[in-house]
């Protein structure tokens, strides 16, 4: 009995610990922002603070802007040839800013907070001219 | 007066220069020499090069033609990533 209860409580932690990197899904904390426009999408490619701003609040948005700086320096490094992560931070802000919701905050090309619509996004004269993909 | 030399046509065999004369002629070449150096180091000098704006330009340039190849790349690095995106 205790060695069965032991060995599900393995295989539960196992399977935690395996479903846990797979699992693509934004932090509660996170995605409640998001909807209520307390932090938004900048044009450099990382999340800001718009509005509030209390230390939970920052610690979100800090904790999401270090791993996507971990993630551009090593996809910037692994492009043929290689570019600099502002570069291709700033590309992924394009795309970011191009597949916020409507209700969602961005930074415009003004560097002043907007609410999406419908409408497509303001973006730099620089970004791909390609529109977002349907979110899923 | 007759040169004692045998070819007359031709210059001396034996210049002013080979026999010990040599240094003042030096001078002499020298002189316009660095007159020329003297006159490209003024005109070095007067250049001011207007650099600020050139630099900035170049940069807009090679970041859209960036932007534009790295684009396939940052979309499916967010689509692979949606949990901070």
């Amino acid at each position: 009995m205790n060695r069965v209860s032991k060995l599900i409580a393995a295989a539960g932690l196992a399977g935690l610990l395996v479903s846990a990197p797979a699992f693509a899904e934004r932090d509660p904390a996170y995605e409640a922002a998001r909807a209520a426009g307390q932090v938004g999408e900048k044009m450099d490619g990382y999340l800001g603070v718009v509005s509030g701003g209390g230390s939970a609040l920052q610690a979100i948005v800090s904790d999401v802007n270090i791993k996507r700086r971990a993630l551009y320096s090593q996809r910037a490094l692994a492009a043929i040839p290689p570019v600099t992560l502002e570069e291709y931070a700033l590309t992924a802000g394009c795309i970011a800013i191009a597949r916020t919701q409507p209700g969602e905050k961005y930074q415009a090309p003004d560097g002043s907070w907007q609410t999406r619509t419908s409408a497509p996004p303001l973006r730099d004269s620089r970004c791909p001219a390609r529109e977002a993909r349907i979110a899923q | 007066m007759m040169s004692p030399e045998l070819t007359r046509a031709r210059g001396l065999a034996t210049l002013p220069v080979m026999m010990g004369k040599a240094r003042n002629l030096r001078w002499a070449r020298a002189l316009p020499l660095a007159a020329l150096g003297v006159t490209m180091l003024t005109g070095c000098i007067s250049v001011t090069a207007p650099d600020k704006p050139i630099v900035i330009e170049l940069n807009v340039n090679i970041r859209q033609e960036v932007i534009y190849r790295l684009a396939a790349d940052a979309e499916s690095t967010i689509d692979e990533n949606e949990d901070i995106f």
